[in-house]
């Protein structure tokens, strides 16, 4: 909070003509150019994380295919890491989202508001769980705990090829990953939609109870609209941090490489960031450039979901309270 | 001024309820009904799996909810009308969603606390690793190492972030550049952090040689993670502050800058300090950077600048990854560290709730 | 008027935090370290001898012995500062050969690109020294209630691990253990997920000893698709002792209340002990050719002598003969030698479960870490 830079008391401005184009001075003109500057600075410093990153990962790209770990190329090396990233993180969105939306809702417009205000508190806090603590905790609760669920899926929905087993003996599957990663999402997804929700303002809700909505249909006509940028928002945070997990990721998951869809057996495919963590120790020369490479990878697909993201909270851009 | 807001909210609850009486038009069911349908529920389940023979906890509960839920649903259509019964079985799934979100996030809190109580004691706080092998020893120099990393990270991320998001929503909103900005921040929340460890490292190595570990290269890492949720965050908050709140101060005469200082960041300001505390949430649990870009040391180091400092993620991976025989302190270090961990957190946000609600303006 | 009331509030609430925090920090030194200073200057310039810093990194299965050596040498010499970073045995040979720490710790030695790069930082072929000085013996680790010990023939564990031998009362594992009930469980393999020293020493005895049932090649990633899978050996441990019929390798040290599997050599069934896996390297001829300091060794996978374990994790240290300046030279003499001293193998032996080496081994590395010294 170090941008307040003038402490002093309030200048005794001439009394301006009213209008609603705001007044400048010397000192706006260096406030806005140190927000300039800032937004510049961050545009220099993923520059340079990206010239980092092409530079590290071209060997790999240009390097003859049995070169590359496993020997089949650069693009059968990383597309089970593609897979993989991609299967784990919809997974957590898809059981963190919805959860977290309600458990938003119920914060902020069903829970007494003496225990909400604690509640939100919680939920702030385990935001900040360090992700090995939710490592340590998948492979030592979860993961057992879930074979039972696991053995009971594959008995009456191993149909579904989601489910076709054989069921993991210790439990360490796609399945308990996709789950300990919403774990981890919803408390984020949870306190960026909360706070959109408080935001709603108070006036819509109360018209819309004025007019004999019930509690619910003025969530679904004043809240829910106007938090949707703020949801999807929290919910880019989240899967950005479900892409993007390591320690959680490599310390559960029975990894085997193979590309499959089912949920609950011990061969699953590996993720990007797991695979860097666990590879990257001992591996030398191209490896290493074959690991950036599919750092790269990871990179340009957050890259794509975002873009998805910002043209969907754009489209809504009518419900912003900013007008 | 809490009060202010218990008070408004007091206000708002007060106006709901006599609407909820109006809208009951075709009847009421008494209020004994929930918990009464939801026992009935129960009582139902259970005798229904205790006859078949295949009961367990989780079936029992799943069953009872979604038989309450219908249960309840029928009755209210009857009594009360399509639209009352709709917000009641809404508030039963919003309400059973979050109990259920509930669970996992008890089990990862008891299960750190049980774990990591038994190595809470004063020598965990005031002793290092140094020349300790097998039992004892502490993380004073981990504690320290991660507060001075998280500090420096967060120093160098939220003047940047606060005036990036400033910018986009307040000065460049709609420009060529704010558009970029928006793009690549959105671009940088997808840098694995193991990535941001390897570009830290290398920038380093670039200056001081290659081997090079220093606390202050993990800040940098730490950073570069750190700065998109700013941005993010902050933006979220400062759209949402109202513009007749920008334009009453503009037509007083207050300059833009003022206006942004005094009037939109105070507005937000709760949010902002949410969003910040998610930030440096993020940041402090992370092992992979720290692991390439700071290493590990048994020793304390407070200085961020000269050679390796040990932090509470790394020593946990270690403690957990590669511990000696017997196993057993290691693994009760590396419990111990992820509580402390979650303590730290634990007050910075009471902190930022703190200075949240001192810079908050009043509302009435 | 009231906001800048309540700002200053504020300021004066953040600088009390501010000041609280750096009084906290800044209180105390850590009550286990001495008045020296921790962490004085990282190059180690100073003249006294056996004081300042310096810094090594590689395999995480030294980890654990390190922590035994460096307590033990900084016991001796409480103003010498040594840090160890279990990054891996590949960074650590890459930093090394970079020039970045003094000394690193291998689960390989030097390969046929690095050893050229290794003797130009250290100034000559004779300029390595690559000391074996971490034998830890590696267990096959098995969980199946009702079966307390278990014999195994190699082809029979290349079977298991190759996924051809499936249920735990295959003829193969009962022909090995006469008299055993076992039961009819299915077996689940478990690997490493992470390359690593202890994958590529398995998979190498696999080869060297299986013959035809091990159709792949010595490898630190696991080469079998589709198993259980899991990250380091702590998650390897986790995942036996988490099932049933599960089986695994793993440090010897850290098998503590699992089965382990005895492995057949010649025709005795041996158990990983300290002085089975030192006997297998004692027997080990050295690699000739890679510089007189160098005591780089060919493990005898496939020995038949009797009381040998040839399943055994080699690490190596390895530092130059020579460095640029005094204080680094001096320490990492100083703090080899405490390594290869009976002290510092008892020590790692305590504290990691390895296994010593032998006194005739002590005696041969023992000049070359002596003639350490200072280039110029």
């Amino acid at each position: 909070m170090s941008t307040d830079t003038s402490p002093g008391p309030a200048p005794a401005t001439a009394p301006a003509p009213p209008s609603s184009k705001p007044v400048v001075q010397p000192g706006d003109r260096i406030f806005a150019g140190f927000a300039t500057g800032a937004g510049i600075l961050i545009l220099v410093v993923l520059a340079g994380v990206a010239a980092f990153l092409v530079t590290e990962a071209a060997p790999a790209f240009v390097a003859p295919a049995e070169e590359i770990p496993g020997g089949g190329g650069i693009v059968a090396y990383i597309w089970p890491l593609v897979f993989g990233t991609l299967l784990a993180a919809v997974l957590a969105l898809l059981i963190a989202t919805p959860l977290a939306v309600c458990v938003a809702l119920f914060i902020t417009h069903f829970a007494p508001r003496r225990i909400s205000q604690p509640l939100g508190y919680v939920v702030d806090l385990l935001a900040a769980v360090p992700s090995i603590v939710y490592g340590l905790w998948g492979v030592a609760v979860l993961a057992p705990a879930s074979v039972g669920l696991m053995t009971w899926l594959q008995d009456y929905l191993g149909w579904i090829p989601l489910f076709a087993g054989p069921v993991s003996a210790t439990g360490r599957t796609m399945l308990v990953v996709g789950v300990t990663l919403a774990v981890m999402i919803l408390p984020i997804i949870t306190a960026v939609s909360r706070e959109v929700f408080l935001q709603t303002p108070k006036l819509h809700e109360e018209a819309a109870l004025a007019l004999g909505a019930t509690r619910w249909e003025m969530i679904k006509m004043a809240v829910l609209p106007f938090g949707r940028s703020g949801i999807i928002s929290g919910a880019m945070l989240g899967l950005g941090r479900a892409l993007g997990e390591t320690m959680a990721v490599a310390i559960i998951l029975s990894v085997s490489g193979a590309v499959t869809v089912n949920l609950i057996s011990s061969g699953n495919p590996s993720t990007i960031a797991a695979n860097i963590a666990l590879q990257f120790p001992e591996s030398t020369g191209i490896e290493v450039n074959t690991l950036i490479a599919s750092g790269l990878v990871l990179f340009l697909i957050t890259l794509a979901v975002n873009s998805v993201a910002r043209f969907v909270i754009n489209r809504r851009r009518e419900f912003s309270g900013a007008n | 001024m809490s009060i202010d807001t218990d008070k408004r909210d007091a206000e708002r609850t007060a106006a709901v309820r006599p609407t909820e009486d109006k809208i009951a038009r075709q009847g009421r069911l008494p209020r004994w009904s929930t918990p009464g349908a939801l026992a009935a529920a129960a009582v139902v389940v259970g005798g229904l799996l205790a006859a078949t023979g295949a009961f367990s906890v989780g079936l029992f509960v799943f069953l009872t909810v979604v038989l309450f839920a219908v249960g309840l649903y029928a009755l209210s259509r009857v009594v009360e009308g399509a639209r009352k019964a709709t917000d009641r079985v809404v508030t039963i799934v919003v309400t059973s969603a979050f109990l259920l979100a509930l669970i996992p996030l008890i089990s990862v809190i008891w299960t750190v606390l049980s774990n990591g109580i038994a190595r809470f004691d004063v020598e965990f706080f005031n002793s290092s690793m140094r020349g300790i092998v097998g039992e004892g020893g502490g993380a004073y120099h981990a504690i320290a190492g991660t507060l001075v990393i998280t500090a420096l990270a967060a120093a160098m991320s939220i003047p940047i972030g606060l005036l990036t998001a400033v910018y986009l929503v307040e000065y460049g909103a709609g420009s060529r550049l704010a558009r970029a900005i928006t793009f690549f921040v959105d671009v940088m929340t997808g840098i694995p952090s193991i990535v941001a460890g390897l570009f830290a490292y290398a920038l380093f190595a670039l200056f001081a040689g290659p081997g090079v570990r220093l606390g202050f290269a993990g800040a940098v890492a730490l950073s570069v993670l750190m700065i998109p949720v700013v941005v993010r965050a902050t933006e979220e908050m400062l759209k949402i502050v109202p513009n007749e709140l920008r334009e009453a101060a503009f037509a007083l005469g207050v300059p833009k800058w003022r206006t942004i200082l005094k009037v939109v960041i105070p507005t937000s300001v709760a949010g902002i300090a949410s969003g910040i505390t998610l930030a440096i949430a993020r940041v402090i649990g992370e092992t992979a950077p720290l692991l390439i870009a700071v290493g590990i040391t048994t020793g304390l180091n407070f200085n961020p600048f000269d050679g390796r400092q040990a932090t509470l993620p790394v020593f946990a991976y270690y403690s957990y990854a590669a511990p000696g025989v017997p196993r057993d302190p290691y693994i009760d270090r590396a419990w111990t560290a992820a509580l402390v961990l979650i303590v730290i957190v634990m007050v910075l946000n009471l902190a930022a709730r703190l200075i949240a609600r001192l810079f908050a303006p009043k509302t009435r | 008027m009231k906001t800048v009331r309540h700002a200053s509030r504020a300021r004066i609430a953040a600088m009390g935090l501010a000041t609280s925090g750096a009084l906290l920090l800044a209180g105390c030194g850590a009550a286990n370290e001495s008045a020296a200073p921790a962490a004085s200057g990282s190059g180690g310039e100073q003249a006294a001898s056996a004081s300042g810093t310096i810094s090594g990194a590689g395999a995480s299965s030294q980890q654990a012995a390190m922590e035994a050596w460096i307590a033990g040498f900084t016991a001796v010499s409480p103003d010498a500062t040594i840090n160890y970073d279990p990054s891996g045995s590949g960074a650590g040979r890459d930093q090394f050969t970079g020039g970045g720490v003094a000394f690193a710790g291998s689960d390989a030695a030097l390969d046929e690109e690095e050893l050229p790069l290794a003797q130009q930082r250290c100034g000559g072929p004779d300029g390595v020294i690559e000391l074996p000085v971490y034998i830890s013996p590696i267990a096959i680790i098995y969980k199946l209630d009702g079966v307390p010990t278990l014999n195994l023939a190699p082809a029979t564990v290349a079977g298991i691990f190759n996924r051809q031998i499936t249920t735990w009362d295959d003829p193969a594992i009962a022909a090995d253990n006469p008299g055993v009930a076992l039961p009819a469980t299915p077996i689940t393999p478990v690997n490493r997920s992470d390359e690593s020293g202890t994958t590529e020493n398995f998979t190498e005895y696999l080869v060297a000893a299986a013959g035809p049932a091990w159709p792949y090649e010595p490898d630190g990633a696991w080469p079998v698709q589709g198993g259980e899978a899991a990250q380091g050996t702590s998650g390897v441990v986790g995942a036996v002792s988490g099932g049933q019929g599960t089986i695994g390798y793993a440090d010897a040290s850290q098998a503590k209340g699992l089965g382990v599997a005895n492995v057949k050599v010649g025709d005795d069934y041996v158990a990983p002990t300290a002085e089975a896996a030192a006997a297998v390297v004692a027997a080990s001829p050295r690699v000739e050719g890679r510089g007189a300091n160098n005591f780089a060794i060919e493990l005898a996978r496939d020995t038949t002598a009797a009381g040998s374990y040839p399943i055994v994790l080699v690490s190596y240290d390895i530092a130059c003969a020579s460095y640029p300046d005094q204080a680094t030279a001096d320490l990492v003499k100083g703090f080899l030698g405490y390594v290869i001293s009976e002290d510092g193998q008892q020590a790692a032996a305590g504290a990691a479960g390895s296994a010593p080496i032998t006194a005739q081994q002590r005696s041969l590395y023992a000049p070359a870490v002596e003639a350490i010294s200072a280039a110029g």
